[in-house]
């Protein structure tokens, strides 16, 4: 009877551990595993654009706008008027998102009641919530018109309508991070100023925005990343034309616009697809770095606080 | 980062419906029972979509054990996907290149050609547009590289609804057989597009833009007209007054910028893929394509391959 009894416990202690053990090594599992899937695809595209890269055609990219990667006369890889379209709508889309966004993180953070405050943050993430190819479509549908009505503008798919669509697109990020980064200064900083007989517009500009400025750095480098990534919605806007602008209201194309466009086409193995994720992987190489820059902002602001 | 790991995800997924898709197709082909609906997958040409969709719904009632599944992209899509295995037709409106003629026979069977219709390539402007013809040289100095025509004044004309004067290309994505039939016609064999054209990815979406931009000249296939846009008069010489492009024109080779539109398959078809290709040749086929907007051949012509 005893002997059975402690022979059923041990069984059932035995059952506890291995399920224990089920559990703990499947979240294991889950776990390592978003960190292989992510290495796994930069693996596979940083090694399917190898084939493509040879001194010569690298420094044809930076050095050529000439894009004609399928011609039947010679094939032209130059990235010239593709790097840039994408550096001429991200820094004007950035020119336009960043101060908007600032402030209105300003305003929510220092200025306003509670109410409105919940309103705002409730509708700014509404907007971070569109969907990239209704922006897409809000651009070619409503802005290339009126573009083409308010100036001379020949078409009004180009550099100006792109920045406007990710301006939009990226002031949401640009203003929550900002907010958080804002709301992260010590109120005892606030009760100083307060104190010492700065006025609300002093106390925003003079103690919060400068105790804040990492992680406003940040919320700026994540609003470009956003920007940089962007593919459908300027892929219909900005007119999909190879050549370096000249003025606001030349069409460009971008990089991503580039890929999203070539890739389903080209045939598996050829240098154009090669080069694609060539293009794919400068991508991948911008991101990084704009994320890094972004962490060690973030970074430098805690290190600021226990100072 | 996100948008090239959602773009290497879907590449991984793509890549793997694609390999499963191609074995169990060819088996399905071998050994399929007779009572359960086979597929044709046709996959290519955006000139020639609708006129695939219309064939597909109309040859449902002929045999509605057969389901035609269609897929635009280009050309250049349709024989990529018939080479690796994603298409039992590759719709074409440019006749294939020899590289593509070997890639598609590694290894196995070359492809075979269908024509089945003409079309007549239109160049479109707005219709606030003056102009009403133009010539073949002066369509190459607009889209050719290192042309000098820029400039609607160029032309000759006051282009009033265009206060920049510029002329605003709009022209295919290179996939397209439009693209490559239309630089070949107009710009030859040796001379690239200027670039800085405007480059969309359908039929449609060309004649939809010049509609909407005064400033704007493109082209595209004859079937995709609209009320709001005009279609111009081609002219082979300078100074002549041009030919429109209409069924006779087309069919008779006076208007200079007409082409063949083709279907390919890898070797000899199944015979449920050969009975569809015969009936678009035949007179319900090429009754269609005279509805859509196209020219049909004369049956003596279809007998190509």
């Amino acid at each position: 009877m005893n002997a059975a009894s402690g022979r059923r416990a041990h069984i059932l202690r035995r059952v506890a551990a291995l399920r224990e053990l089920a559990v703990e090594s499947s979240i294991r599992v889950c776990g390592w595993s978003a960190i292989v899937f992510v290495f796994a695809i930069l693996a596979f595209v940083f090694y399917q654009a190898v084939p493509a890269l040879d001194v010569g055609r690298v420094r044809e990219f930076f050095t050529s706008a000439a894009w004609r990667p399928d011609s039947v006369i010679r094939p032209q890889f130059g990235g010239l008027a593709l790097l840039a379209g994408t550096a001429a709508v991200t820094v004007l889309a950035m020119a336009l998102s960043v101060p908007a966004g600032f402030a209105a993180a300003l305003f929510i953070s220092e200025f306003c009641d509670r109410r409105t405050r919940e309103v705002l943050k409730v509708v700014i993430e509404l907007l971070a919530a569109i969907p990239s190819v209704v922006w897409g479509f809000v651009g070619y549908v409503v802005l290339n018109p009126l573009m083409m009505w308010a100036t001379d503008a020949p078409i009004g798919i180009n550099v100006l309508n792109g920045a406007l669509i990710l301006a939009l697109m990226s002031v949401p990020i640009v203003v929550s991070v900002g907010e958080d980064a804002l709301k992260a200064v010590p109120d005892s900083y606030r009760e100083a100023a307060l104190a010492l007989g700065a006025s609300r517009a002093q106390l925003a500009v003079r103690v919060v925005v400068p105790a804040a400025r990492n992680g406003l750095l940040a919320a700026a480098l994540l609003g470009v990343g956003r920007a940089i990534g962007e593919t459908i919605a300027v892929l219909m806007v900005t007119g999909h034309a190879v050549q370096i602008p000249h003025s606001l209201f030349d069409p460009v194309r971008t990089l991503t616009a580039t890929i999203a466009a070539e890739l389903g086409e080209t045939a598996q193995g050829s240098t154009h697809y090669h080069a694609l994720f060539a293009i794919g992987s400068l991508l991948v190489l911008i991101s990084v770095a704009i994320n890094v820059a972004a962490d060690l902002a973030v970074r430098g602001i805690r290190e600021g606080d226990r100072t | 980062v996100r948008s090239v790991v959602t773009l290497a995800v879907a590449m991984i997924v793509f890549g793997t419906l694609a390999c499963g898709a191609g074995p169990s197709a060819e088996m399905n082909a071998g050994g399929r029972p007779a009572a359960t609906r086979s597929a044709i997958r046709v996959t290519g040409s955006d000139t020639m979509v609708n006129l695939v969709q219309s064939w597909a719904e109309r040859y449902r009632s002929v045999r509605p054990d057969v389901a035609v599944q269609i897929a635009g992209g280009g050309t250049g899509v349709g024989i990529t996907a018939l080479v690796e295995g994603l298409a039992d037709i590759a719709a074409a409106s440019r006749e294939m290149t020899d590289d593509e003629r070997e890639r598609v026979a590694h290894g196995r069977s070359g492809p075979l050609e269908f024509t089945v219709a003409l079309d007549a390539l239109a160049v479109y402007v707005d219709r606030t547009n003056p102009l009403d013809a133009i010539a073949l040289e002066d369509l190459a100095e607009i889209y050719g590289d290192g042309g000098r025509i820029e400039r609607w004044s160029q032309l000759a004309i006051a282009n009033g609804g265009c206060p920049s004067d510029r002329i605003i290309r709009v022209g295919r994505q290179n996939s397209s057989g439009t693209y490559a039939y239309f630089r070949e016609a107009v710009l030859g064999h040796r001379r690239e597009y200027k670039l800085g054209s405007i480059d969309q990815s359908g039929s449609k979406d060309v004649v939809a833009l010049v509609s909407n931009t005064p400033c704007a000249i493109g082209y595209s296939g004859m079937a995709y007209a609209t009320p709001d846009v005009k279609v111009l008069r081609i002219a082979r010489i300078k100074g002549t007054s041009g030919v429109a492009p209409t069924a006779a024109s087309a069919a008779d080779g006076c208007y200079p910028i007409a082409r063949r539109l083709y279907l390919y398959t890898r070797g000899r078809p199944t015979d449920d893929v050969q009975q569809f290709i015969e009936w678009i040749r035949g007179p319900a086929g090429q009754a269609i394509v005279g509805e859509i907007g196209f020219v049909p051949v004369a049956s003596s012509e279809t007998e190509s391959p």
